[in-house]
């Protein structure tokens, strides 16, 4: 193909298939596509970064008090609620990528059923969201003005179990379990003596943002998969391009693995498991 | 052997369509998706951004003249110092060169219609805008006291200014350049003319893909850790307060993690920038091109691994005070390549001292200095003395200013009869290069001394001893802002009576010299294929020829250097 005929005519909007249309600036309509791929995956990239710092700030404060994080996430973090929304979100994953499949099928109506289980997944994990946030929020643990924090049990929604009391009956990490375990003295880092409820908040605050950027990025991913329903629905011309779908699923696929990481390191942390099983 | 092809519109004296005269509407300046008009639009209003910071500058060193704060109240100094110092590095260097000639030039230089993503490029002006906006607002307002570095928790908790709203400015600017990096590594990557390989291409194009490999993997960290500043301000979560058992230390970590890589954001693409004038001008190819090229991906590599040089005083573990001590020193290395590489390009080459090249000299000369002078603050135990003293402040001056701001002039001349399709005066511009030369080093170079002998930064009282080395860099800022008026003054003029530049008065290589002044809106005619290396400047080249009228270059009784390379897209279409 020569040069001018790769420039010639396929400006905007003016090709009638879809499939060859492309954006005037590019050469051909594969260059189009990879341009979009490339972009998605380096968006992806910035937010990646964009967690990994809060990931960091976690990292480092469960590493400083290892046992309120421990003791923090048993207490006051529903456990199975947030099973349910991992099992959720790996659905809608599912769900997502056998819209994307049909797609490259090219079904209409598969593209809606798949994309309108996605959503539906979407609004089922935020309302789960909502009904554990506003426990918090009702139990005065949300950090700020109005924290409150009584220590181990105090705000826990259900009965402590076998399990939960012998958790707390030895000391669970840090110096006190080194202590515990091996009979050597550790020296104490300077946050230590900072008083219980104080770390507490800082666990709940970590909770708090980054369970809450992440149900922002749910947000945002509905209104995307919304906007691409109702496109497809309507058979506008920019839904029957693969690429808004199959950028709108990578984007769900990473809201969904941001939760994958989340799950474990809020709720997780090591003795819940033991109550998951119990209850 | 034909010279460059012109247009008989162009010959006959009528202008043929380019992307300034195409509209006059303010909606399509505005709603433009031209990476070209998007490149002005950032041009004017940085160069608005960076007259308020220079403004500030200058009553800073109005304020330093004398050892007694007689000017200021010590918290309007605070402020007026953090808004300089938020405004030159947010609003004007993080974005200088990128936005504006990396915008303008990347599609041209690589054979593109356009940046891959050209709404994503509108958007991202808007979002600088906005972000601006904001910090304009929070100075209106009260302004900020925390520096431009807003450490936990005084920024967090105690300080009684406009952090919050700020922080939200900065926040926006940072996607700005987010989206302004992912539109150039998808551009670099994807929409390369035929022929164009990856060592083919111009190293201001390598320089703005590291760039841009470190505004996406660096500013997404300082955006959320500015935001959690401000969720801390006004929610009173205790993320970096020891108070509530928080660690504002780790702000400090989370901070340079970013802003120490934006030190590189700043000045990769100057020396992109450098490395073209320098090619340019000596009529030489670049010496040692890959090793320019992979030294900028070296230093976006080590960029993010010396963070901790601005934190050896704040009690970090004295081995990591070695490791990033170490790191930093490597730094030094790829740097040290590229001024080999460019000097040792100027070696036997047909030197001409245009106005662009002497940017570019001055460019090499302070950047040197200012990367010299890096040195002792990433030995450990010299930064125990030096630290937070005026040193470090003259440090950062002669790499930003003296390396950023030197480059972002020297290609602003270098490209601007690209840009606007007109000469300015050459012998005011080399005038102005030289007067901002001497007046940088008579503002800086004292400032070495004082930091030295213990004048800290950030404080407006001294001790008299201190107050003749202030007069002096106080004497020469007048003369630097002289210097930086004057370009402004002659290059708007030019706009009116300067002559016509024609397509390359340069005479200089690249896909970006062979379209005409100004490119027509969608750059090439046709899309070009390219065949040969970059840099091939040919030796037999003069001086001379590079003075011959553009008519003459045009009519083809000169022998156009490379055109032989070149092909025949110049051509209008159907010839």
């Amino acid at each position: 193909m020569s040069v001018e005929a790769l420039h010639d005519g396929h400006s905007h909007g003016e090709s009638s298939d879809a499939h060859e249309s492309f954006a005037h600036h590019y050469v051909n309509r594969a260059q189009q596509d990879e341009a979009y791929i490339v972009g998605m995956w380096t968006f992806l990239v910035t937010e990646i970064m964009f967690f990994g710092a809060l990931f960091a700030a976690y990292v480092i404060y469960r590493v400083q008090m290892p046992e309120i994080f421990d003791e923090v996430s048993r207490d006051h973090l529903d456990v199975k609620l947030g099973f349910y929304n991992t099992l959720i979100l790996l659905t809608s994953s599912l769900f997502m990528a056998l819209g994307v499949r049909a797609a490259q099928l090219k079904s209409k109506k598969g593209q809606l059923f798949w994309i309108g289980l996605t959503l539906l997944c979407a609004f089922g994990f935020l309302g789960i969201k909502y009904k554990e946030y506003s426990h918090k929020i009702e139990l005065n643990l949300v950090p700020g003005a109005h924290f409150v924090y009584e220590g181990a049990h105090a705000g826990n929604a259900h009965n402590p179990s076998e399990a939960e009391l012998l958790a707390a009956s030895k000391p669970s990490y840090g110096p006190d379990r080194v202590k515990a375990t091996t009979g050597i003295a550790v020296k104490r880092r300077p946050g230590d003596d900072v008083k219980k409820a104080e770390k507490a908040q800082i666990f709940l605050g970590l909770y708090f943002i980054m369970t809450g950027l992440h149900g922002i990025h749910v947000i945002i991913g509905i209104f995307l998969l919304g906007i691409l329903w109702f496109m497809i629905k309507y058979n506008h011309p920019l839904a029957k391009d693969f690429m808004p779908i199959e950028m709108s699923g990578l984007y769900w696929h990473f809201v969904d693995i941001v939760w994958i990481f989340l799950y474990p390191l809020m709720y997780l942390i090591k003795p819940s498991l033991e109550l998951l099983l119990h209850q | 052997m034909s010279a460059i092809p012109v247009r008989p519109e162009e010959l006959a004296g009528t202008k043929r369509e380019n992307y300034i005269n195409w509209s006059h509407t303010v909606k399509d300046w505005l709603l433009t998706v031209d990476h070209k008009r998007i490149a002005v639009l950032y041009l004017v209003s940085i160069s608005i951004f960076f007259a308020m910071g220079g403004v500030a500058a200058m009553f800073i060193r109005l304020e330093l003249l004398t050892p007694k704060g007689d000017l200021f109240r010590s918290d309007v100094y605070n402020r007026i110092f953090s808004a300089h110092g938020i405004m030159m590095i947010f609003l004007f260097l993080v974005p200088s060169i990128p936005a504006t000639l990396g915008n303008f030039l990347i599609p041209l230089m690589i054979g593109a219609k356009d940046l891959a993503f050209p709404r994503l490029n509108l958007l991202s002006w808007y979002l600088y805008m906005i972000g601006g906006m904001f910090v304009l607002a929070a100075t209106v307002f009260g302004g900020v006291d925390t520096g431009w570095t807003f450490y936990t928790p005084y920024s967090s908790v105690y300080s009684n200014s406009q952090v919050a709203l700020t922080i939200l400015g900065v926040f926006i600017a940072g996607f700005s350049s987010i989206a302004t990096g992912i539109n150039f590594i998808v551009t670099i990557h994807k929409m390369r003319a035929p022929g164009l390989t990856w060592f083919r291409l111009p190293l201001f194009v390598w320089a703005h893909y590291a760039t841009s490999l470190i505004i996406v993997l660096g500013t997404p960290v300082v955006a959320i850790t500015l935001a959690l500043v401000a969720v801390e301000r006004v929610t009173g979560i205790g993320i970096f307060n020891p108070n509530l058992g928080g660690d504002p230390v780790l702000f400090q970590h989370l901070f340079w993690f970013y802003s120490h890589p934006a030190v590189y954001i700043m000045i990769l693409p100057g020396m992109g920038i450098t490395s073209e004038i320098i090619a340019c001008f000596s009529r030489k190819r670049i010496f040692g091109y890959p090793f320019i090229a992979f030294s900028s991906l070296a230093i976006a590599l080590f960029g993010f691994f010396v963070w901790g040089h601005h934190m050896f005083t704040t009690g970090q573990s004295m081995y990591s005070g070695m490791v990033f001590s170490i790191i930093s020193f490597l730094v030094a290395v790829p740097s040290a390549i590229k001024v080999f590489n460019w000097t040792s390009t100027m070696y036997k080459g047909t030197v001409s001292l245009k106005s662009p090249m002497i940017y570019a000299l001055g460019f090499i000369g302070l950047f040197t200095v200012g990367g010299l002078t890096g040195l002792f603050l990433s030995t450990l135990a010299m930064d125990v003395h030096l630290q937070d003293t005026y040193f470090v402040v003259a440090h950062f001056h002669y790499v930003m200013v003296g390396g950023s701001l030197l480059a972002f002039l020297g290609g602003i001349h270098f490209w601007w009869p690209k840009i606007t399709g007109k000469m300015y005066h050459e012998g005011v511009a080399v005038g102005a290069a030289i007067l901002t030369f001497i007046g940088f080093n008579l503002t800086f170079f004292p400032q070495f001394i004082v930091g030295y002998i213990g004048m800290p930064r950030r404080y407006h009282w001294y001790p008299d001893e201190y107050q003749f080395w202030h007069v002096m860099s106080s004497a020469g800022a007048s003369v630097l802002a002289l210097g930086l008026v004057m370009p402004a003054v002659y290059l708007i003029l030019s706009l009116k009576y300067g002559a016509d530049a024609g397509p390359n008065p340069w005479r200089a290589v690249g896909l970006e010299w062979t379209t005409s002044s100004p490119p027509p809106p969608h750059n090439f005619d046709e899309i070009p294929v390219v065949t040969w290396e970059a840099y091939e400047y040919d030796a037999d080249y003069t001086d001379q020829v590079a003075d011959e009228s553009t008519r003459q270059e045009i009519s083809g009784t000169v022998p156009h250097p490379v055109s032989d390379h070149m092909g025949t897209y110049g051509n209008p279409p159907g010839e």
